[in-house]
């Protein structure tokens, strides 16, 4: 179907039904058990686990197949918060146009960056991109959020106000982000027994957005651009010296994966109107590299698991607080109670970073593959096959 | 490998796919079937308390959250009911809201606008909680006040400062019990200019973000009016923790007075450098040179230890007040904890008790109601004297407190001193004020 062989087509369509059917598997716990606690159905988690998906599997476009590890990527996706968020205020609230012009925008400013990065590679690649990228937090952080001249209002963030000129917003529609006039926050709850399952007007169409990049990078990893790519991962020094010069494919891939961030970009400003320096930080762009690793770096559905492994850790691991420990283990005596909830205090809330930091380290230590080798062994143990020799087509370490 | 034959037949089916695709989400646009965003309808209410738990402001949200927990259980008739008892209003019987047991949620914003606004949405989504409150910077309290608008649940703000929370960036469904820098300028002038005099060289460091930009400006419009000059002004990023490179200039500069636009983690590292660096120490043309704090808090004071000696700024409030509503207040504060609460707890308590009673006397948890029941509400012994919360931009108005760093503290609480008690009548300012001009309260939304 659609151009794709048939192991692409399944698994186009497993992403397809796990995006669409999200609100029913993401809440299998009643609401109001003790459970409900690990639900991550709600609107806004599903909307953030779709949008670092995308923004994952633009990322391992220029990872996974070129190599070439970038540091920066957060600043892409900034970028086309900033650009959807001006669409809102001078515009209109629809989101078509503001989606489309963080794209754009992120792809000229990706241009941009490649064209200068891209001169160097290895580790000097990623520290220039890394520069570039704290370079555009502090400009949009400090430089251009200045009184005079307000740019990206700095620290509290760009936001669209009342008296904002919005040449194309007329009464009647929603106040608020909206695709012809179906606003992104309007939420249908279904109710079916003790479950209750939301679904999301904006989740809906950031899960159509990802389904469609989703089948673009299975094209671009499946065609000769993609092939090419990896002969860069391969060996750059080598293909140069057939005469083939490897710039003109490395920075299409940048500016491709650039062009994904944007969309990410875009697509968090239209499901939560405002964009805030911070998703430029470097932090933001070491989390995107941590999701593709963790996920499974050059593989095409490892960034997705990833992206949204993290995410869940930071929404619902980071709200357990030590008076849900003692909810949980109230059935202990007490002097036991405490201290069981002792020792789990440092993993969670506010230590949610600790928990995950050894999770990253036992798969990088004992599933190089990611989470997807991690499937791959269960699914060749649950068959009974022998272990098969590491998959080292698609998993070898980036240079 | 690849197939990119594009035949008429495909591009039909991909088109009709996609146009699938696109239709889907249409089919559930029905609205949900309550009155307002998460109607509580159960035994109980759930309140979403959203602080610093980590970075430059994290101390201030501890104490928050101890005031909330605090509040909760004064709500719900334990301890010994804390200010409930010398409130004004006596809406409140001790029996949750509206009979409806208080419970909450907490989550950590980082003193991150991204962050606080994605937390406020797991509460208001997830969790549904029908008020928000906290929040201890103005950055992150207009964003989540500006998302609250939005999703139609009331926020009652926390430790924010800046004017803009009630000026420019103000909303129907966001009120705040603190005060701004407005009041911190017009309070702190008439102490500098009786203890500085009228000619002073300025320098200031700013916290770069909203709150630092009013507290500068309003600060410089009040001393400039006194006849100060102002040498400097640099802003410093907010997660900025070494301030060497930005005091170092300052020895040069010819001023003779350092007013330090920080707060919180910013503050305790910026004089501490001053300290380091002997300005405390140093004489421009004869005269001592000195620090200015305008917004302080005891427990910045903790954190700068020494240095704060006989540094004056100003407080929204402080656990040595003799009134009835403080005494109660520290008293149970201090029974659950060991210690005495800071500003921020005391204005986060207050807030709570303010909306769980505004809910009682509306009868209803619904926004537009709880808006309506505090809007121009007067009332006392919430340890501010007589306080009103001004209808036309959901801000109060009350007394404000000068004080000073304490030359000989008893105890390791006793820190501040209070020099003045400035009078609700002599910071109170026009609903047009040109520093809170250009926003627009707009309607209230009650959500769905």
């Amino acid at each position: 179907m659609l151009g794709l062989n048939k192991k692409d087509t399944s698994l186009l369509l497993v992403v397809a039904a796990l995006t669409l059917l999200a609100p029913f598997i993401l809440n299998p716990f009643p609401e109001g058990s003790a459970m409900a606690q690990f639900n991550a159905g709600y609107p806004d988690l599903m909307q953030r686990f779709v949008i670092f998906g995308i923004f994952a599997i633009g990322f391992n476009i220029l990872f996974g197949l070129t190599g070439y590890l970038s540091f920066g990527h957060a600043a892409f996706l900034g970028v086309g918060s900033y650009s959807a968020v001006w669409i809102f205020k001078l515009f209109t609230y629809n989101v078509l146009p503001a989606i489309a012009l963080s794209v754009v925008v992120a792809g000229l400013f990706s241009l941009l960056i490649g064209f200068v990065s891209l001169r160097r590679s290895g580790i000097y690649f990623s520290i220039l991109t890394l520069a570039f990228a704290q370079m555009s937090f502090a400009l949009a952080y400090s430089v251009l959020s200045n009184p005079r001249f307000n740019l990206t209002n700095g620290e509290t963030g760009l936001q669209v106000y009342a008296d904002d000129p919005q040449w194309f917003h007329r009464d009647g529609l929603p106040d608020l982000p909206h695709l012809f006039g179906l606003s992104m926050r309007s939420t249908y709850r279904l109710d079916l027994g003790a479950w209750s399952f939301d679904f999301n007007a904006g989740y809906y169409l950031c899960a159509v957005v990802l389904m469609v990049v989703f089948y673009l990078a299975i094209r671009i990893f499946r065609s000769p651009f993609g092939m090419m790519l990896r002969a860069v991962k391969s060996n750059q020094q080598r293909m140069n010296y057939t005469g083939l010069n490897s710039r003109p494919y490395t920075l299409a891939a940048f500016v491709i994966s650039g062009m994904y961030a944007g969309l990410a970009g875009g697509l968090m400003a239209a499901m939560d109107p405002l964009a805030g320096a911070e998703r430029m930080q470097w932090t933001a762009s070491g989390e995107v590299v941590l999701m593709t690793i963790l996920g499974g770096t050059g593989t095409l559905i490892g960034p997705v698991l990833g992206a949204g492994f993290i995410k869940y850790f930071e929404n619902i691991f980071s709200k357990i607080n030590d008076n849900v420990l003692h909810g949980w283990f109230a059935f202990l005596p007490d002097g036991m109670e405490d201290f069981v909830v002792a020792i789990i205090h440092p993993f969670i809330g506010k230590g949610w970073h600790l928990t995950l930091g050894l999770l990253f380290m036992l798969v990088v230590i004992f599933l190089p593959g990611g989470l997807v080798e991690g499937g791959q062994r269960l699914r060749n143990w649950v068959r009974g096959k022998p272990k098969t020799e590491n998959t080292s087509g698609k998993t070898e370490p980036a240079e | 490998m690849s197939n990119n034959d594009v035949t008429r037949r495909r591009v039909l089916k991909t088109g009709a796919v996609a146009g699938a695709g696109l239709a889907l989400p249409t089919i559930f646009t029905a609205q949900s079937v309550r009155a307002f965003t998460n109607e509580p309808t159960g035994s109980s209410v759930k309140l979403g308390f959203n602080v610093p738990q980590t970075n430059a402001y994290a101390d201030e949200g501890a104490d928050e959250l101890r005031a909330y927990e605090l509040a909760v259980e004064h709500l719900n008739g334990g301890g010994d009911g804390g200010m409930m008892n010398t409130f004004s209003s006596k809406a409140l019987k001790g029996n949750g809201i509206l009979g409806k047991k208080v419970e909450f949620v907490t989550g950590d914003t980082q003193t991150k606008s991204d962050a606080a606004r994605a937390s406020a949405k797991s509460m208001i989504e997830k969790d549904g909680a029908v008020m928000i409150t906290g929040g201890s910077s103005s950055g992150v309290a207009i964003a989540v006040q500006g998302l609250c608008q939005d999703a139609g649940v009331i926020f009652m703000a926390g430790l924010t400062h800046s004017n803009d929370t009630t000026g420019k960036d103000k909303k129907a469904n966001g009120f705040r019990h603190f005060f701004n820098t407005e009041m911190s300028g017009s309070a702190l002038a008439p102490i500098l200019e009786a203890n500085y005099g009228k000619d002073r060289r300025a320098y200031h460091l700013t916290a770069d973000y909203t709150w630092g930009w009013s507290q500068e400006n309003s600060i410089r419009n009040y001393t400039e009016a006194l006849g100060w000059e102002t040498v400097n002004a640099v802003k410093t990023p907010l997660a900025t923790t070494d301030f060497s490179s930005y005091i170092a200039p300052v020895l040069n500069s010819g001023a003779d007075v350092l007013v330090l636009n920080h707060y919180g983690g910013n503050m305790v590292n910026s004089l501490t450098n001053a300290v380091q660096f002997g300005l405390r120490d140093k004489q421009v043309e004869g005269r001592n040179f000195e620090i200015i704090v305008p917004l302080y808090s005891r427990l910045m004071a903790r954190g700068a230890g020494e240095n704060v000696k006989g540094i004056f700024g100003s407080t929204n409030w402080h656990w040595s007040l003799s009134d009835a509503g403080s005494q109660a207040f520290v008293k149970s504060f201090g029974e659950k904890y060991g210690f005495p609460p800071s500003q921020a707890a005391h204005t986060c308590y207050v807030q709570t008790l303010l909306y769980a009673d505004a809910v009682e006397r509306a009868g209803t948890f619904n926004p537009c109601g709880v808006a309506e029941a505090l809007e121009g509400f007067d009332f006392d012994g919430l340890g501010n004297g007589p306080t009103l919360y001004r209808a036309e931009d959901h801000q109060c108005f009350k007394d404000v407190l000068v004080v000073k760093g304490k030359e000989n503290p008893t105890s390791e609480f006793d820190l501040l001193e209070i020099v003045e008690v400035t009078p609700r009548a002599q910071v109170e300012y026009a609903v047009d004020h040109p520093d809170f001009a250009g926003g627009d309260l707009g309607q209230c939304n009650p959500g769905a």
